[in-house]
Formats: C-alpha cells, sequence, structure tokens
C-alpha cells in the first residue's frame, strides 16, 4: 500500500474521489480505490499473507476434519480434562483481552473523557472481534455445535454459571455491533442508520458495562465448580469472579496498547492524523489506567491467598510458579507502568502492555489447564489441537486487518 | 465534647450494625439450609472389605446398559493392574489397591455416586441433568450441547463423552438403572450380580444405619468413617473400607459442601450488578458531564 501512496494515490475514506467528480461505489470502496489488478498486487506482495496462505490450507483442512471426523481426530479425547486449548485459548484468554469495549465505552461515554475518543473506535471493534471468535472458538469445541441456541429457547438451566455466559456474551455481542454501527454507516453513507445508534449510545454502554462485569466475573465463577481440580493458589471461590473481572479491565487496556502499536507500524497509511498524533499521549493514558488495575489486582489477589491461608503452597513448585505469573503479569508491569508514566516513556509502555497481555494469558491458561488437575497427571494438547488454534486465530487477525482497511476505525470519514 | 459523644455515636452504630449484619447473616443461613437429598431415595453401601475384584458388576453393567465389548473379557483380572477410570465403554470399574502393611490388596468399586445435589445438574446451563426422587441422577442426551462443563465440576471425575461420535457425542455415566431397573424398586443390575454381596441396596437412611452398626460391631475391621455420608453434601452411594480412604484412591479433601456453596457467591453477585450498575454509572455519567451541561446552559443564557 506504501507503494502506491508513493505513486500519489490516496486510501479511499470519503464517498466521492478526491477530484470531487465520482460517487464511489461498494466495490471500490472495499477494493480501498484500487483497480483488482492493484489491489492483488499489493495483497501478493505482502509476506504475511503468504504465511497466511500455508496456515489456511493446512489449518483450513484439519480444522474442516474436526467436523468431518469428531472430536476425537484432534484432541485427545480427554475425559480429565474436558477442556482444551479451544477454550483455554479461545475463550478465556480471547474474552479478556477484548474487554477494551466496554472500557474505552465507559471512558468515552459515561465519564466524559472525549480525549480517548481517537482510540475508542479500535477498542470497541478489539472487543468486538474478540467476541465474535471467541464464540467461533467455543462452536469448535462443543459437542454439538449445532445446539448453540438450546440454552437460550430449548431447555433453560438459569441457575448455572455458563448459562449467564451464554446470555451475556450474546447480549453483548449485539450491543458490541450496535456501538460500531456508526462506523458502518459513515462508510455505506446512511446517516439516518448513525443518528439512530448515537440517540442509544449511553444506555448501550452501560449495558456494556453490566454485561462485561457479570460474563467477565463468570468466566472465573466457571472455575468454583471444580474447587477441588484447580490449584489453590489459583482458585479462591469468594474472589474468582473479581480476579477475572479486575484482570481483565488492564488485560483490555493492554491489548489496546498493543494493537495501536502495530496498527501505527504497519497500516500507518490507514491512520489519520488525529489518530497518529494523539496515540502516545492515549498509550500513556491507557498505561495510567492499566497500573490502576494492576495495583488493585495484586491487592486482592493476595487478600485472596490470605483469606484461603495458601500461604504455605507458595513454598511448593506451584508456588513459585505462581510468584514468577504474578512477578510476570503483575508486579512487573505495575513498575514499568508507572517507569514509564513518571517520564512519559511510550515505548517502555507499550513494551510493558505487550508483557501484561503475556501475563494474562498466562494466568487463564494457568488456571483452565495447567494447574486444572493438579493432583492427576499433566495434558499437553494434541498437536491438531494447536494447529486449529493458530489457524482461527489467524482468521481473526485477517478479519480485523480487512475492517481496519476499510471502515473509519483508524481514520475519520470525509464529509 | 460535641465532638467525642459523636465519635462514641459512630462507634456504637457501628458495633450495633456488625451485630445486626451477623445475627442477619445466621438467621440467613437457617432459613435456607441446602438440598439435603429426598428423603426416601435410595442408595448403595459398598463395603470394600468384602470385595474380591471379580468384576462381575462390570459385566453385569456392561449387559444391563448394552455397552460394547471391551478389548480384553472380564473374567481376565490383568486390567487391574493398571488404575482405571469410569469411560464411553464402562459405567462402573474396579480398581485394585495395594496397601502397605496388609497381606491382601483391597478392590474399589466405582461408578456415578449419584450426589444428593450433583454438581453436574447445578453446572449444566441446559438443564439437561435431573435427581429423581428415587436418588439416580439422570442426562437427557437430546439438549446436551456438549460443553462438557458437567465434567469439570464432577468431583469424583465419573462422566465420559462420546469424544469419536461425530454427529451426536453425549455424557456416558452410570444412571443408577433408573429406566430399567430402579423405578420399579429394584436394584442395579451390579448390585445383583455381585457374588460376595459387597453391595447393599437399600433406602439411603437405612443404609447408613447399617453402615455405622457395622463401624460399631467390627471397629478393627473397619475405618470410622462413611465415605459418600457427607462429603459434598452426601451421596447415594457410600463405602465402607478397611484402610483409610486416601490409600484406597478416593479423595478425601473434597469436603462437606455442594459444590454448588463455592459458586453460589458469585450467584449472589449477579442480581446486585443487574439492579445497582445502571444507577451508578449514570451517576457517574452526570457528575462527570456537569460541566458540559454547566458550560452550555451559561452559553445559552449569554
Amino acid at each position: 500500500m506504501n507503494r502506491f501512496i508513493a505513486q500519489g494515490k490516496t486510501p479511499l475514506a470519503a464517498h466521492v474521489s478526491t477530484d470531487g467528480m465520482t460517487m464511489w461505489s461498494v466495490k471500490e470502496k472495499l477494493l480501498l480505490g484500487l483497480t483488482p489488478k492493484e489491489y492483488v498486487a499489493q495483497a501478493i506482495r505482502n509476506p504475511l499473507n503468504w504465511l497466511f496462505a500455508v496456515i489456511f490450507i493446512f489449518g483450513g483442512a484439519i480444522t474442516v476434519g474436526r467436523f468431518i471426523f469428531g472430536l476425537s481426530y484432534v484432541t485427545h479425547s480427554s475425559y480429565d480434562y474436558p477442556w482444551g486449548l479451544f477454550l483455554g485459548w479461545g475463550l478465556f484468554v480471547m474474552v479478556p483481552l477484548s474487554a477494551s469495549g466496554f472500557m474505552l465505552g465507559t471512558t468515552v461515554e459515561v465519564f466524559g473523557r472525549h480525549d480517548f475518543k481517537p482510540i475508542e473506535r479500535l477498542a470497541l471493534l478489539n472487543g468486538l472481534l474478540g467476541y465474535l471468535f471467541a464464540v467461533i472458538f467455543l462452536q469448535v469445541d462443543l459437542g454439538q455445535p449445532w445446539r448453540l441456541i438450546y440454552p437460550m429457547f430449548v431447555s433453560l438451566g438459569p441457575a448455572a454459571v455458563l448459562f449467564l455466559v451464554a446470555w451475556h456474551v450474546a447480549t453483548y455481542l449485539s450491543v458490541q455491533v450496535a456501538e460500531l454501527l456508526p462506523a458502518f454507516a459513515e462508510w455505506v453513507n446512511w446517516p439516518g442508520l448513525k443518528k439512530t445508534v448515537k440517540s442509544m449510545i449511553l444506555g448501550l454502554t452501560i449495558s456494556g458495562i453490566i454485561l462485561s462485569t457479570l460474563h467477565q466475573g463468570a468466566l472465573g465463577a466457571l472455575f468454583t465448580y471444580a474447587p477441588g481440580k484447580v490449584h489453590p493458589l489459583w482458585i479462591s471461590a469468594p474472589f474468582q469472579w473479581f480476579h477475572f473481572f479486575c484482570s481483565s479491565i488492564f488485560a483490555g487496556l493492554c491489548m489496546l496498547i498493543v494493537v495501536s502499536t502495530l496498527c501505527k507500524k504497519f497500516m500507518a497509511w490507514r491512520c489519520d492524523d488525529n489518530f497518529l498524533n494523539n496515540l502516545d499521549r492515549l498509550t500513556l493514558g491507557l498505561a495510567k489506567g492499566s497500573a490502576l488495575a494492576l495495583i488493585t489486582y495484586l491487592v486482592i489477589k493476595i487478600i485472596g491467598v490470605a483469606h484461603d491461608g495458601d500461604w504455605g503452597y507458595l513454598a511448593s513448585g506451584w508456588g513459585q510458579w505462581f510468584m514468577l505469573e504474578m512477578f510476570i503479569g503483575v508486579i512487573l508491569p505495575i513498575i514499568l507502568f508507572t517507569i514509564a508514566i513518571k517520564n512519559n516513556m511510550v515505548g517502555l509502555a507499550r513494551f510493558t502492555a505487550f508483557i501484561t497481555v503475556l501475563g494474562i494469558a498466562l494466568n487463564r491458561l494457568n488456571t483452565a489447564l495447567i494447574t486444572f488437575n493438579w493432583k492427576l497427571y499433566q495434558e499437553i494438547p494434541h498437536w491438531r489441537e494447536v494447529v486449529i488454534v493458530i489457524t482461527i486465530y489467524s482468521l481473526f487477525i485477517v478479519t480485523y486487518r480487512f475492517i481496519l482497511y476499510r471502515l473509519p476505525i483508524l481514520y475519520t470519514w470525509k464529509k | 465534647m460535641n465532638e467525642l459523644s459523636r465519635r462514641k455515636f459512630l462507634k456504637g452504630g457501628l458495633a450495633g450494625g456488625a451485630m445486626v449484619s451477623l445475627l442477619g447473616k445466621s438467621s440467613k443461613s437457617e432459613a435456607a439450609p441446602s438440598f439435603g437429598g429426598y428423603p426416601d431415595s435410595m442408595g448403595v453401601l459398598v463395603d470394600l472389605t468384602r470385595c474380591v475384584g471379580c468384576r462381575s458388576c462390570e459385566a453385569a453393567c456392561n449387559k444391563e446398559q448394552g455397552l460394547p465389548a471391551p478389548d480384553l473379557p472380564f473374567d481376565d483380572m490383568s486390567v487391574l493392574e493398571e488404575k482405571r477410570r469410569t469411560s464411553e465403554g464402562a459405567y462402573t470399574v474396579v480398581n485394585k489397591y495395594e496397601i502397605p502393611g496388609k497381606d491382601h490388596p483391597l478392590y474399589r468399586k466405582m461408578q456415578c455416586n449419584h450426589c444428593n445435589e450433583p454438581a453436574c445438574l447445578t453446572s449444566c446451563f441446559v438443564n439437561a441433568y435431573r435427581k429423581t426422587p428415587e436418588g439416580a441422577v439422570m442426562y437427557d442426551p437430546t439438549v446436551c450441547v456438549g460443553c462438557r462443563t458437567c465434567m469439570i465440576a464432577c468431583p469424583f471425575y465419573v462422566p465420559a463423552y462420546s469424544y469419536s461420535s461425530v454427529l451426536n457425542p453425549v455424557i456416558k455415566k452410570c444412571i443408577f438403572c433408573y429406566e430399567t431397573r430402579l423405578k420399579f424398586g429394584r436394584p442395579p443390575a451390579c448390585v445383583e450380580a455381585c457374588p460376595k454381596e459387597v453391595l447393599t441396596f437399600g433406602k439411603r437412611t437405612n443404609l447408613l444405619k447399617i453402615a455405622h452398626d457395622r463401624i460399631r460391631n467390627y471397629p478393627d475391621k473397619y475405618v470410622d468413617q462413611v465415605y459418600g455420608e457427607k462429603e459434598v453434601g452426601g451421596t447415594a452411594w457410600m463405602y465402607l473400607s478397611s484402610a483409610p480412604f486416601e490409600e484406597v484412591g478416593f479423595d478425601t479433601h473434597l469436603g462437606n459442601d455442594p459444590i454448588i456453596n463455592y459458586v453460589k457467591e458469585f450467584l449472589t453477585v449477579v442480581p446486585m450488578v443487574l439492579t445497582i450498575w445502571p444507577a451508578l454509572f449514570a451517576g457517574f455519567h452526570l457528575l462527570a458531564t456537569r460541566k458540559d451541561v454547566q458550560n452550555k446552559e451559561n452559553s445559552a443564557g449569554k
């Protein structure tokens, strides 16, 4: 794309062409104002696309195999580890990293911090796609995915935590679609739609907070069904929901820092000055929020250990693993974020956000897989399971990029 | 002086409030006791001291439930050399445990324990499980989505899943022979097949009496515990053993609370968030944007 810009082309960002003569058609909008030939040329030039092609051919075949030959083809069919990487990664890691949507929605719409506006839509998109793909991961994992709507309409078990997760994720997905409709409305030129959504944005945002508080917490509460199976350091029945909810706050904010950094670095042509010039300042703002949430999380984690009287476990091998997770994922980020904020070091804040994302992923995998069944044996996921996770995550990235290229997320639509 | 008395008043108020909250809590826990099980539900008492590991119960279960033939026949005792668990092809299995200081091993039959307050039932989001008044924990495969949370929740690692099925994978577990026997008041197939009277079928309350009588009459023979009497809220299947239960493969750290009690703390948060959050955050919004509103009014006034 940079090459075309050098040749004097501008990426499409308005309904009419730069000379003001022609209205762009949807096809031209989809092709970013390039001719089909030019579009294919830039796609082929991108080495990342070649990597994706390999992943989709190989991983796609295995993913299809899962639906033809069943779960036993791609997993160990374990009775002791009924949840593997599909949920361990796809649900328990993806969902907290997608908390950015409700965090920035709250910041901008509820708290009135309109200075965060340049990054709000990116946060919303990150949330929407994260949830969407969490559902796709779930569909790969469910034994009978065609029964996904059963808990909604066919046979209801309203006292179960998963019932709440199902309903909330479904409702929240539609809330997020609604929150992003203005961007879509600008792109297809339906001003009426944008106006309608704008009028109910406060209600949407507050319902987003409610739904997020509950389902982020509920993902933690799911493990309170197995108080004896997860290692005591990773489970604390009264606090589990709050541990998961609180950590989702900085997980979402840090993921947003990571994604915005990638956009700035690899997609600068698509960002406008409003985004690029504000990003450093906003990154530090997000870092500040993350640091506050991290400190809260650290305190409530310590309270959790104290409440359950788990100090003795700290000396064991599991305890050292726990302290390593806490150090890399919580304490180190608090220190580094503080230094970064005090000294205006945006690069350090970005690096720290990256570590924090890894830390939260480690925490969720520890809870769902690594310390699960700590009294039994350890199970390494089947290689096909890993391949499918990589394939679907790649699909997530490609979809993400497809939307960022087109909709006014990183740039402002010109009237 | 005035200041001091106010402080005293506050202290008194706080203490009173704490008392009320304590009392409130205790009266609440009396008002909503946990479900102790149906009064006339049936159960089975397993006396490990009598079991010789002949696997007749496994064979009977296999036949009664129409399960696939096993790789090795039921009279092949070599399978006892490794620890097995229940699976989609075997709803009950017998494992052998060498007990240090004892000249003969102990055998332990395992199957679904049919809890009074089953974790599988309370964790299921499509209500696929039910506890019948007779005591069986039943599963309805026609509504199961296959999330496998019940397998996560079961503290005894009992439910298995038919992963190999593409179109209709379902949970597989012991159903207390409910449809063919228990419903009509008859004991399950394994109980009937046992040649050593290891398994006693009866009302759970009566079984508990029998169990405690045996312990009282033969205190040297039994450990003074009926496993399943209190564990995770009590189970329909209960065990007597001559060796400490942890030496025969039982998890003795499960506690006496039903699993749902650990989840209740979160479930009580749900209505609070649903009702408090909207007002709270709408309030935050009004506070945070009050300056904008004032500015607008001022500029409108000018």
